[in-house]
């Protein structure tokens, strides 16, 4: 694509000197290390039997649920212990950095609920959709599963993802910054199926869709959206919903704000305008310089970011090839291009796609470069199937100011060190 | 976008319908008891607000007991708990105080919020009655009301209006000048000189520990 031919290909001589480094890298552990100075014959990796190889492993693990290897213990959720007043009404974060491909898994997905996780059990749990229906119904779980069902795979980003970005620079990691997102396959039936269920009366515009945790969590949504896309979910990558998700069942909304994703859903009203909740009044609406704020902002705003290289995943083999891997998505439907600089926005090519290509899921893009060893300023740029192009932080404060905690969506920058440390950095 | 032909064939003529009209016959009736048992939301034109009262004196009784400690003895918010008042003409600043008093629009929600999510550690705990009255200490914190006598009811509920209740507007993001239809993407030279680092996450050092780099 726009890198020479010659850079992806691996010649004979970079071949042998990769083994050679190898063997030098083996070399740092402790029976190495003890070994002679002369050249080693090969890598201890292969001349030297592995425990693995030479003994009984376990056996199956008869009725556990698998876990990840114990060397990725560290691909965890993490907080920002200072953003928020108690763990009960709190963030966690996805480990962007550690994942690729577009899939996140289910104990990774970022956490955000206001009154703890709901510990609801299913059998007592119930849907009721009342207000401007034909008649008011309730369903239990068993009846949800007699609907025709329908799966999607879909971003849900929080509508405060790089909210603490605003003014500049802040969190030194693409987990605190972009780690309000995960992308999962949903399985439900869509929300238009009920509603046909109770039917719908004269002046239906708007639901009210409402969680069982103690907040009662609360949102309005156009009738519009939820006739058109939305699911009432109970699987989330083939499994059932995880309690922090909303077990047994969450609102999907594609590409809009993650907060409309109602979790532990239990209440659906119709009526004929929006309810003035506090989490779309107070909370989710966005103060502009002038003192007037937007409202109703639903959509999800064209965004990409790198995921490695970045903070919390250095460049930790120097110089030489470096695969620049990112995401890419958009409320719009689907990222259609992403552009990756090396020089702090001056410079751009167009990064490869790879992966599924799916409205409202998230995008994997790469970018396979030659590392130099000097400093570079990494940004990833998206264009979305609307047509928008994702904006700079810049652009973004002139026409929103730096209030608006919401909705950032702007370019972000990695500079990568000559030592292979990477920083969350500010550019103009 | 708007469905409308789904949403036609969803409507129903007056009247609702007959149980044999639901396309696949899942579910049951609602009870009225049931509706009424889950049906907590107060909208702005004030549909849904209950039978009920309560005055300022009351509501500031209730206040100390079960809201000062994560909200302030005035309202002023406590750590990373909520201001409920001050912040008025703070908007446009560079570190606005958005509180009921400052940003709220509706006091609706007011009423909704403190019922359905108040106190934050034993939600829907609080009576009808002693909802009205923290609504009316609300008020009074924020100098919307300044007889500490005065009753909040069902009756004169519609008689407040929030000071920043004309202070929003509907999404307009599309039209910003960075979404202008027809921008293409620039390749090259889109700086005039070197992209110079102007700011640096390190430099403000509150990210937490954890998650690798070279540490």
């Amino acid at each position: 694509m726009i890198l020479p031919r010659k850079s992806f290909r691996l010649s004979r001589r970079r071949l042998l000197k990769g083994l050679a480094a190898g063997g030098v890298l083996g070399a740092s552990s402790a029976r190495a290390a003890e070994a002679p100075a002369e050249a080693p014959a090969g890598d201890p990796a292969i001349l030297e039997p592995r425990p693995w190889s030479t003994s009984l492993g376990p056996g199956v693990e008869d009725g556990s649920y698998g876990v990840p290897a114990p060397q990725e213990a560290h691909v965890v959720r993490r907080t920002v212990p200072w953003l928020t007043a108690d763990p009960a009404a709190s963030v966690s974060f996805t480990p962007l950095h550690e994942l690729d491909g577009i899939i996140t898994p289910n104990g990774l997905c970022f956490e955000r609920h206001h009154s703890g996780i709901a510990e609801v059990e299913p059998d007592g749990h119930r849907l009721m959709i009342h207000g401007l229906v034909g008649r008011p119904l309730i369903f239990t779980m068993r009846d949800l599963l007699r609907f025709p069902r329908e799966s999607h795979v879909c971003f849900l980003e929080c509508a405060a993802n790089t909210g603490m970005e605003w003014r500049g620079a802040q969190l030194d990691g693409v987990q605190f910054t972009h780690g309000m997102l995960h992308c999962v396959e949903y399985v439900g039936v869509p929300l238009r199926h009920v509603l046909a269920e109770a039917g719908l009366r004269a002046g239906a515009s708007w639901l009210l869709v409402e969680g069982a945790d103690g907040a009662g969590m609360s949102r309005s949504l156009p009738l519009a959206k939820a006739l058109e896309d939305c699911l009432i979910a109970f699987r989330m990558n083939g499994e059932a919903l995880r309690p922090e998700q909303g077990y047994p069942l969450r609102l999907v909304v594609p590409g809009w704000e993650g907060n409309l994703w109602i979790k532990w859903l239990r209440r659906i009203e119709v009526g004929d305008a929006p309810w003035g909740q506090r989490e779309e009044t107070s909370r989710y609406t966005e103060l502009l310089p002038d003192g007037r704020a937007r409202r109703h902002s639903f959509e999800m705003e064209v965004k990409s970011v790198v995921t490695s290289p970045s903070p919390q995943a250095p460049v930790r083999h120097g110089k030489g090839p470096l695969v620049i891997s990112g995401l890419a998505w958009s409320g719009a439907g689907r990222a259609t291009r992403v552009d990756v600089s090396l020089d702090g926005g001056r410079d751009w090519r167009p990064a490869r796609f790879s992966g599924p290509d799916l409205r409202f899921a998230l995008r994997r893009f790469y970018l396979d470069a030659e590392w130099d060893g000097s400093e570079w300023l990494i940004q990833s740029r998206a264009m979305d199937e609307a047509g928008r192009i994702q904006p700079t932080r810049r652009q973004l404060q002139a026409a929103r100011g730096v209030n608006s905690i919401y909705h950032n969506n702007a370019i972000q920058t990695w500079r990568l060190a000559p030592d292979g440390s990477l920083e969350n950095v500010d550019v103009e | 976008m708007w469905s409308r032909g789904v949403l036609l064939a969803l409507l129903l003529t007056a009247g609702g319908a007959r149980a044999e009209e639901s396309p696949l016959g899942l579910g049951r009736e609602a009870t009225e008891a049931e509706v009424a048992a889950w049906d907590i939301d107060v909208r702005p034109d004030g549909q849904g607000l209950p039978e009920g009262r309560g005055t300022v004196e009351e509501g500031g009784l209730l206040y100390d007991d079960l809201c000062a400690a994560c909200h302030g003895d005035f309202g002023e918010g406590a750590g990373r708990w909520a201001a409920l008042a001050g912040g008025r003409g703070t908007l446009t600043h560079r570190d606005p105080l958005k509180t009921i008093g400052s940003y709220w629009p509706h006091l609706s929600t007011v009423f909704d919020y403190t019922r359905r999510a108040m106190p934050f550690h034993a939600p829907r705990s609080l009576t009808d009655d002693e909802a009205y009255a923290i609504t009316a200490y609300v008020l009074y914190l924020n100098d919307l009301v300044e007889d500490e006598g005065f009753e909040l009811s069902r009756a004169n509920f519609m008689d407040f209006a929030l000071p920043n209740a004309g202070g929003f507007i509907e999404d307009d993001r599309w039209s910003e000048p960075h979404y202008a239809p027809g921008l293409e993407p620039c390749m090259s030279d889109c700086l005039p000189g070197e992209a110079k680092v102007i700011g640096r996450a390190r430099a403000v050092g509150v990210t937490p520990d954890g998650g690798g780099g070279f540490e």
